[in-house]
């Protein structure tokens, strides 16, 4: 046995041994939710009468408000076994993932792709009937989108035509995966990278090209409102001024970095260095805060350890 | 101890790690946060505006980066409840739609009666398109939705019968993790049509988004940090918010954050010191 394989028995044990204690000792682990019926809208109940089929939806009932006051689990409420499972699943994604730390090993890889596959698939489907449904045959056939699956497509919306044309570009993108002519794909592609430059190249001049230059050309000598000199705000702009001409100094490489320009290009790398570790440091805090978040759902959501500040 | 130091398996760190976080976290240690100049703008961005006014929720961001960004969207949805502000939920991220819907369960479990749907707040879901449909949405909304989440149409809905496009909203709130996110919104919408917006972004994307302050966003909230200081300031003008403990999510999480971050100090600090005395020895020998 190897010094990952040890590690890893001794982790499933401890880790078994606390989910066997804390079976014994107390509830864990369960979704409670509440049935509640659905309202439909007056212009559902028109268009359907009575004929329609009573809806319920379940609500998430937070655990510490399912008890009444003598302990007994309230009548409308229940377990939710679904999302129950839900649950259990999450938690055992999160293990899987985290045993990374220990080493690479086959629950990692499992867990990683049915995550992968789990949100191509859910982007695809989402994609589907918002983009293709909603957006292109919604406009294209609104009185048969209305008809057959979203009945809230509004009545006094014409057919637009102009829809055919990214169909049929659409239908050209496709045609990469026929067996002959899939040279036609490379036209729909030509007309989207020419039209998203185009886009983005107005969005940047305008926003991030003369916008920024605009916030560049600041006073040095800021006065305050009573006339005197407003050194704090002064030394701030002073500051901005400096590390975006030293910066660009640096990038400005038709001279050679070396004397008053290789002064400048030197205070260049350190205002850059500085903006790195900047953005380095909001990096780690950005990841601690994930890994709060997941211990937080281990402890809290699926173990039911007491919450601090709320259950204590 | 050097040659103990240089050889330590790097999951002994891994462990310390999780401990500093684990340990805080259920100890329920916390510190007191005291919100900064740009946390300030932000709030009074949102506690300035009128009341009823439209707000354009644009909630950007995935489960996968739900712990950085969750409380801060939480505090934003929060604080325009109790402006009792027009909200419209819009996402580009496709995943991004059960992070609307825990937005809207904060609107209906605390403020149920003075939010009701259609009048109050809507939810327009997920479109795709990125950075495009943003351009499209600035101009004509009807364009991209004819329909809000639900599949109801946006002409018999109250509150965005009469909207022709974003243009209308007084204030853009996004919460973005990356692409597409806050800096299309500024390039496409707000820097554009002059609309005014504040966004909270995770800490990786902070730091490119502050050239744009003060001209083209009105205030960034970065990190979970940023989230802690913006619950602070809701519970310094709203005091009976100290009795909501899920409005305080992200205060919570600041003791781990500080532990950690002492912990990960006091390594570099530690790797400096063998790493030198490692070479003033090699040297000597």
């Amino acid at each position: 046995m190897n010094l990952n394989q040890k590690i890893s028995v001794i982790l499933v044990v401890v880790a078994g041994g606390f989910l066997a204690f804390r079976a014994t000792t107390g509830e864990f682990g369960k979704v409670y939710s509440k049935t509640t019926p659905v309202e439909f809208s007056e212009k559902v109940k028109k268009k359907v009468g009575d004929s329609v089929t009573p809806w319920t939806k379940e609500t998430v009932v937070d655990r510490r408000e399912t008890r009444d006051e003598s302990g007994a689990l309230k009548p409308d409420v229940h377990v939710n076994l679904s999302l129950t499972i839900g649950l259990w699943v999450a938690a055992f994604g999160t293990l899987c993932m985290m045993s990374f730390l220990i080493g690479d090993n086959f629950l990692y890889k499992f867990v990683e792709s049915v995550v992968i596959g789990t949100s191509a698939a859910y982007a695809m489907v989402t994609g589907f009937w918002t983009g293709i449904v909603q957006n292109l045959f919604g406009k294209l056939t609104p009185d048969l989108v209305r008809s057959t699956v979203l009945p809230g497509v509004p009545e006094e919306q014409a057919a637009d035509l102009l829809y055919i044309i990214p169909l049929g570009l659409s239908v050209l993108m496709l045609w990469r995966l026929a067996p002959v002519g899939t040279w036609v794909s490379r036209w729909p592609l030509a007309f989207f990278i020419g039209a998203t430059a185009g886009i983005r190249l107005i969005a940047y001049l305008e926003s991030d090209f003369v916008l920024q230059i605009g916030s560049t050309i600041i006073p040095v000598v800021v006065l305050a409102a009573d006339g005197s000199f407003d050194w704090l705000a002064s030394l701030k702009n002073v500051t901005i001024i400096v590390s975006v001409l030293v910066c660009l100094v640096y990038f400005f490489f038709s001279f050679e970095h070396r004397g008053a320009v290789g002064a400048a290009a030197r205070v260049g790398i350190w205002v850059l260095m500085i903006t790195f570790g900047a953005g380095f440091g909001m990096t780690v805090m950005g990841r601690i805060a994930l890994i709060s978040d997941r211990l937080s759902f281990l402890f809290y959501d699926w173990l039911w350890l007491p919450k601090p500040g709320i259950d204590s | 101890m050097n040659n103990f130091l240089e050889n330590l398996d790097r999951r002994w760190i891994f462990l310390g790690m999780g401990l500093s976080i684990a340990v805080p976290m259920l100890l329920g240690l916390q510190f007191p946060e005291e919100p900064s100049l740009m946390v300030d703008d932000v709030f009074t961005a949102v506690d300035k505006l009128p009341e009823g006014s439209n707000i354009l929720m644009a909630y950007d961001y995935d489960p996968a980066s739900k712990g950085e960004l969750e409380p801060m969207a939480a505090a934003f949805t929060r604080h325009c409840g109790r402006k009792k502000h027009k909200l419209y939920f819009i996402t580009l991220w496709p995943a991004a739609v059960p992070m609307l819907k825990q937005n809207i369960d904060i609107l209906e479990s605390e403020f149920g009666d003075d939010y009701t749907y259609g009048e109050n707040y809507v939810n327009l879901g997920f479109r795709p398109g990125n950075e495009g449909a943003i351009k499209v949405i600035v101009s004509d909304l009807s364009e991209l939705y004819t329909n809000d989440v639900n599949g109801d149409s946006l002409t018999e809905i109250p509150m965005t019968k009469n909207i022709k496009n974003i243009q209308q909203m007084d204030l853009i709130i996004n919460v973005s993790a990356g692409t597409p996110g806050a800096k299309e919104w500024v390039q496409y919408a707000a820097t554009p049509f002059k609309i005014k917006m504040v966004a909270g972004v995770t800490g990786v994307g902070a730091p490119p988004l502050y050239p744009y302050i003060p001209a083209q966003l009105s205030g960034l909230l970065g990190a979970i940090k940023a989230g802690a200081e913006y619950e602070q300031a809701l519970l310094a003008a709203y005091p009976d918010l100290k009795d909501n403990p899920k409005s305080q999510e992200a205060l919570r999480r600041m003791g781990p954050q500080l532990i950690a971050h002492i912990y990960i100090v006091a390594l570099i600090l530690l790797g400096n010191v063998i790493f030198f005395t490692g070479r003033r020895r090699g040297a000597s020998q």
